[in-house]
C-alpha cells in the first residue's frame, strides 16, 4: 500500500514561505494498491494529484469524510472529473435531511463555481454512506461516524496486509473532562484499532484547546492518547493550525516531544510525503 | 468489544456535565452510564458498578404511583421509550432500596442518531414538590 500526502493544513489553505516545508494545502492523501487509487477528501491538495497510466483501470474513487469547505474545494479542479472516460465515485455522509448530491451541489454549482456537479464530463457516482463496510478493489474500506460538527466519518483502509486510518477532523476528547479511558466510550476508536499507520487531527495545544473546544479538531496530546488506547503503530499529526508557520509548527512539535513519549513512532504530516506499507 | 455510536458517547460526555441525574441505557434497557447526580437515586456508584443488565439496576428502587401502589414496569417513561421509540414523562414516587421515598418527575427520551437507527434511551430525574 502506497500513501501520497497531498494536503495536511486545516481550514484554508496557506501556501506561502512561511509553510513551504509542511505545505498550505487543505486535506488530501491518495491511497495505492495493485493500480486502484482512492483519494481521501478533496481539499485544495488534490490539485497537484495527477493521475498518469498508473491506474489499473479508468476508476478513481473519491472518499469524502466531510463537506466542511477544506475538504472538498479542491475537487472542481480534480482534472480526472472533466475526463469522459474516467469512472469516478464520490463516497461521503449524507446529512439527516439532504443527500450528498444535494449537500455537494450547494460548492459544485454557480455562484461559488461554474460547473455543476451533473455537468462533469467524467461518469459519476455517488454513493451515501454512514457506519459502513464497503468494497473498492482491493481495498475493505469501515467509515464510521466520529466527533466532528456535521456529519463527518473517519475511514480505515485495509489492504492487501496493512491497514491505514484517515481520521482528519476529529474531537474525541469533547466533553468535561476529555477522553474518556475506556475504549467502548472513545469515537473512532474501532476504526483505528492495531492501524499501520494513523493520519489524525492534532491540531493544537493543550491551552488553545481551552478556547476552542466544540471547534471539532484534537490536541497532539489527545491524538497521542487516541493513538495509544488504538494500540496503532505509527501516527501523523495533521490539521495544522492554518495560523502556524513551519517554524511556529516545529517549535510547538518540539515541546510536545519534550513532554511526551510513546511506544509508538509519531511525527507532523508533511505535504509531499510518501509512506509504503507492506 | 466494539465502541458505543457518538451519538451515545456525546450523550454520555453531557450528562458528565450536569447537575441533574441522568440515565443513560442500551436498547434493551440495559444502563450503561449514569452520572454522579444520579448515584443518589440509585445508592450506588458508576465507578464501582460500571454498566449494569437491566434486571440488576431495575430492582434497585420501587417506583411507586400515588396512591402508593407499585407501578408495572411498562408504565414508567423509560421502559415506553425504549419499547415506542418516543419521549415521556411521568411524576411518580420511588422507594429506594434503604426504604427512602422520593416524589420525582421522569423525562425520557430516544436517541435516533444520523442513521436513523435505535441507538438506546435518556432518562433525566429531578426531585419534585409537584402535587
Amino acid at each position: 500500500m502506497k500513501i501520497n500526502l497531498w494536503g495536511v493544513r486545516g481550514s484554508i489553505p496557506t501556501t506561502g514561505p512561511e509553510t513551504v516545508y509542511y505545505g498550505g494545502s487543505t486535506s488530501c492523501v491518495d491511497v495505492w494498491e495493485d493500480g486502484w487509487l482512492l483519494v481521501l477528501d478533496g481539499g485544495s491538495g488534490i490539485q497537484r494529484l495527477v493521475v498518469n497510466n498508473e491506474l489499473a483501470t479508468k476508476r478513481i474513487d473519491i472518499l469524502l469524510t466531510h463537506l466542511h469547505l477544506d475538504h472538498i474545494q479542491g475537487l472542481g479542479f480534480f482534472k480526472p472529473l472533466f475526463d469522459e472516460e474516467m469512472e469516478i465515485h464520490i463516497w461521503g455522509p449524507a446529512g439527516s435531511s439532504r443527500t450528498l448530491h444535494s449537500r455537494l451541489s450547494r460548492y459544485l454549482s454557480p455562484p461559488l463555481f461554474p460547473v455543476l456537479l451533473r455537468d462533469l464530463p467524467c461518469k459519476l457516482t455517488l454513493h451515501e454512506i454512514d457506519n459502513s463496510i464497503f468494497q473498492i478493489g482491493p481495498f475493505t474500506i469501515q467509515s464510521a461516524f466520529v466527533i466532528h460538527p456535521g456529519p463527518t466519518v473517519g475511514f480505515r483502509v485495509s489492504g492487501h496486509k496493512s491497514v491505514f486510518t484517515y481520521i482528519p477532523d476529529h474531537e474525541p476528547a469533547l466533553g468535561l473532562n476529555g477522553i474518556i479511558t475506556n475504549n467502548k466510550w472513545v469515537s473512532g476508536i474501532d476504526l483505528a484499532q492495531g492501524a499501520d499507520l494513523l493520519f489524525h487531527d492534532a491540531q493544537y495545544t493543550v491551552e488553545e484547546y481551552q478556547c476552542k473546544k466544540g471547534w471539532g479538531h484534537c490536541t497532539m496530546k489527545d491524538a497521542a492518547l487516541f493513538a495509544s488506547m488504538a494500540n496503532v503503530k505509527h501516527v501523523l499529526f495533521a490539521h495544522h493550525d492554518p495560523y502556524r508557520s513551519d517554524t511556529e509548527l516545529n517549535e510547538v512539535f518540539a515541546t510536545f516531544q519534550k513532554d511526551n513519549s510513546y511506544q509508538f513512532k509519531y511525527e507532523l504530516a508533511r505535504e509531499g510525503m510518501q509512506i509504503t506499507l507492506p | 468489544m466494539a465502541a458505543y455510536d457518538i451519538e451515545i458517547i456525546l450523550n454520555r460526555q453531557l450528562a458528565d456535565c450536569l447537575s441533574i441525574p441522568v440515565f443513560i441505557t442500551d436498547t434493551v434497557g440495559n444502563l450503561i452510564f449514569y452520572n454522579e447526580p444520579a448515584e443518589e437515586i440509585l445508592g450506588k456508584r458508576f465507578e464501582d458498578t460500571g454498566e449494569m443488565p437491566v434486571e440488576q439496576w431495575s430492582t434497585d428502587f420501587k417506583p411507586l404511583d400515588e396512591q402508593g401502589q407499585v407501578l408495572p414496569p411498562e408504565e414508567l417513561p423509560l421502559v415506553k421509550t425504549l419499547k415506542n421509540a418516543v419521549p415521556y414523562h411521568l411524576t411518580f414516587h420511588i422507594e429506594s432500596m434503604q426504604g427512602t421515598n422520593q416524589k420525582i418527575s421522569v423525562t425520557s427520551f430516544p436517541i435516533i442518531g444520523r442513521t436513523g437507527k435505535m441507538l438506546g434511551a435518556v432518562a433525566i430525574f429531578w426531585k419534585t414538590n409537584e402535587e
